[in-house]
């Protein structure tokens, strides 16, 4: 091995530790976490939101065959402008994905078990959540809207 | 070496067949980015619907046709460097194998009878013969390498005791082995989930388990694509840059080589971040394997430039001193001999280039929550896959058919330009995706152009207009450069032969060259590979079978979207009223 090609590989090793460690910052330091195995959450079948607190919700969200159920079949709610929701995810069918535009909140829908993220809506605005995952002929219709007001 | 009779039929038709079926992909390419920019707006056109479509533009593209190609290559390299002759009977089973299960699937696939895209997730589920048929292909492009290569490899081993396996046969060997260890998660997958799904045997499976067995294939069958064009990149590349050209290093390429072998495998939960059921510690062990798996690329990045600088001063001694003017002496589009090869490798290095930054960028844990099936996905393989993969086996399928038919490369020009013009299509429609994925959410796999970019939609999402419109421009783009491809393929597939049917590649010597007893040592790092893989993946595969999943799932058909057990109960039921009625 050679000087330049030593080099060129301590370069590479330093400059994938730097990336890693600042992803590390971010997830245990700055709580961007991923999704984690959820024990205690059974599969739901409808979609609910719960208001625990002025500031506090928990959604229930059932992805289905092709439209986001989050609240006993609507596809849109409202929420006030600051409120940190639990959602909650699951599949009703095949396996859909969710994406909040415009946040983080960005998880798969698996039957038989339950997605968890924890966000704060601070900005008030619509958004647009989409389905991501081929879930069948209508996947390209899926409606889900969040109105943060 | 010449080659007659079978194995040149053979040989030949691992290159044809699999191109043909290319033309259909690449169509379906071109006909995606106008559905999805809403210039079709339309679930269908000409009969094949959008995500019947997308489904074979996957197929065919991802796995036929580099299927196909590496069995070619090495059978080739195996013929050529090893100088042992080719087997006829592994070679026609092989070949009956592969074909059988291509035609298989590419029915059910053709007759819409298994829409299911190219990750097939179940419960969605498909006609049986999509299944069988893709398992042949797998079955059948690995007879060559157990019955074939390796014991040519070691005869050739018995006859030069003293020397180590030649590079091009060390990397096709390595790329062989991974195929073999990944292979055996997404066999069980299909053979005890989907298949007996599909016929009925059962009526439920665990979806969560089978993603990630899915996934523990489909991450590093990416890396069964790029290898063959990195061996390319060490043996070839610096041969068609000069005569003179020479290899910079063969143990950094050995060393790549087994990097890739030992951490390609523990890796697929990075598909999977953002999936329920699977603790996200272990996502983070699979994101840190992804980084090292970064080293081998960038060990190659380095070699291959060292190599390029290396020829190009062989080349013109004028440039010897020079840093950096000697980029201007590498044979960029020029005709003479096989220097229109460079064009393909050189393409493809550009797209590679960007197509490795944006892939740490997917590795990247939580990083990945802001483009986890976003079309910055499909922005990023198209660069890798799509990008240097693609050129390499294109430029080296013409290559190989031009040696084999003993014609001249017919219409060089047009196939010296062909790769310019992808790249530049590519570099359109990706930076179009990724864009528009990244920062404004566009999701992938979505006939848009009948919701959010329909203006008449209550999905409409005008933000998306821009960067669909792009895509369009470089997906014309991407038809030019592939329909240039086949005027030459086409043309020097049918010019008259002038000379011996041959397989011969340019291979170029190593510049700095050591004995490598420990990398050579093959066996011992498979060992290591199969535990590390197994190891990484006990705790997941825990997870997805115990701790993070409720109950089974039923099975769902698209055109059907209850659950297939409901669905034969209420046929059930209705059996017996009309028999009730009856009597």
């Amino acid at each position: 091995m050679d000087r330049a090609e030593k080099r060129a590989l301590i370069t590479a090793l330093a400059l994938l530790l730097f990336f890693f460690v600042l992803i590390v910052y971010a997830a245990k330091g700055l709580k961007i976490d991923l999704p984690t195995c959820i024990t205690d959450v059974q599969p739901f079948k409808e979609g609910r939101l719960i208001q625990h607190a002025p500031d506090r919700y928990e959604l229930q969200v059932v992805a289905k065959m092709w439209f986001f159920d989050f609240n006993q079949g609507q596809t849109e709610i409202e929420i006030p402008a600051g409120s940190v929701v639990d959602i909650y995810l699951t599949s009703a069918d095949v396996v859909h994905g969710m994406h909040i535009n415009g946040t983080t909140v960005n998880l798969m829908a698996i039957p038989g078990t339950v997605n968890y993220a924890r966000y704060k809506f601070d900005k008030p605005g619509v958004y647009h959540v989409v389905c991501h995952e081929f879930c069948g002929v209508g996947h390209h219709a899926m409606m889900g809207k969040i109105v943060v007001k | 070496m010449r080659v007659e009779g079978g194995i040149k039929f053979i040989l030949l038709s691992e290159i044809v067949f699999p191109i043909l079926l290319l033309i259909f992909g690449v169509y379906h390419g071109v006909m995606q980015v106008l559905y999805r920019a809403g210039v079709l707006k339309a679930d269908s056109f000409l009969g094949i619907d959008y995500y019947q479509g997308l489904t074979l533009h996957g197929v065919i593209n991802a796995i036929v046709f580099t299927t196909f190609f590496a069995v070619a290559f090495g059978n080739a390299i195996s013929l050529y460097l090893l100088k042992k002759p080719l087997r006829p009977a592994v070679q026609w089973i092989s070949w009956i194998l592969m074909v059988g299960g291509t035609l298989m699937a590419a029915w059910a696939m053709f007759t819409k009878r298994a829409t299911l895209l190219y990750t097939f997730y179940p419960p969605l589920i498909g006609h049986w013969t999509f299944y069988i048929g893709t398992v042949l292909l797998v079955v059948g492009s690995l007879l060559p390498f157990f019955f074939d290569w390796i014991p040519s490899a070691i005869a050739w081993k018995r006859e030069n005791p003293d020397k180590k396996l030649p590079l091009a046969v060390f990397g096709v060997f390595v790329n062989h082995i991974l195929w073999t260890i990944m292979i055996v998660p997404v066999a069980v997958e299909i053979l005890f989930q989907l298949f007996p799904l599909s016929i009925g045997l059962v009526e439920d499976i665990n979806p969560l388990l089978a993603r990630t067995l899915f996934w523990f294939f489909g991450h590093p069958v990416v890396y069964f694509w790029l290898l063959p064009a990195y061996v390319m990149l060490y043996t070839m590349l610096p041969k068609i840059v000069s005569d003179k050209g020479k290899l910079y290093s063969d143990p950094a390429g050995r060393l790549a080589f087994i990097l890739f072998l030992l951490f390609s495998l523990p890796v697929g939960l990075h598909h999977q971040f953002t999936e329920p059921g699977i603790t996200n510690a272990w996502k983070l062990i699979h994101a840190i394997f992804t980084f090292f798996v970064a080293l081998p690329s960038l060990i190659t990045a380095f070699t291959v430039a060292a190599s390029l600088e290396y020829s190009a001063k062989a080349e013109d001694p004028s440039v010897k001193n020079s840093r950096f003017y000697w980029w201007t002496r590498l044979p960029y589009l020029r005709l003479e001999g096989d220097k229109w090869l460079f064009s393909y490798f050189f393409a493809g290095l550009v797209l590679f280039f960007f197509g490795g930054i944006t892939g740490i960028v997917n590795a990247s844990y939580n990083l990945n929550l802001a483009v986890h099936n976003t079309a910055y996905v499909p922005g990023h393989f198209h660069t890798t896959v799509g990008g240097l993969v693609l050129l390499a086996f294109l430029g080296m399928s013409l290559y190989m058919v031009a040696k084999i038919r003993g014609t001249e490369v017919k219409f060089k020009g047009l196939a010296a330009l062909a790769p310019y013009f992808w790249m530049q299509g590519m570099f359109m429609f990706s930076y179009a995706m990724m864009v528009g994925g990244a920062l404004e959410g566009f999701p992938r796999r979505t006939n848009s152009g009948l919701t959010y970019l329909n203006p008449d939609s209550p999905l409409y999402r005008p933000e998306w207009v821009g960067y669909a419109q792009l895509s369009v421009v470089g997906g014309a783009l991407l038809g030019i450069g592939f329909i240039l491809f086949l005027i030459a393929f086409f043309g020097t597939l049918l010019a008259p032969k002038i000379r011996e049917s041959v397989v011969e590649f340019p291979i170029a010597d190593a510049y700095h060259d050591a004995p490598t007893p420990v990398l050579n040592n093959l066996k011992g790092w498979t060992v290591a590979a199969v535990l590390l893989a197994v190891l990484s993946y006990i705790p997941p595969l825990y997870d997805v079978t115990q701790r993070g999943v409720f109950h089974n799932s039923p099975a769902y058909n698209e055109k059907y979207p209850i659950p297939i057990k409901q669905l034969q109960q209420t046929e059930a039921q209705s059996k017996e009223v009309s028999l009730k009625e009856e009597k």
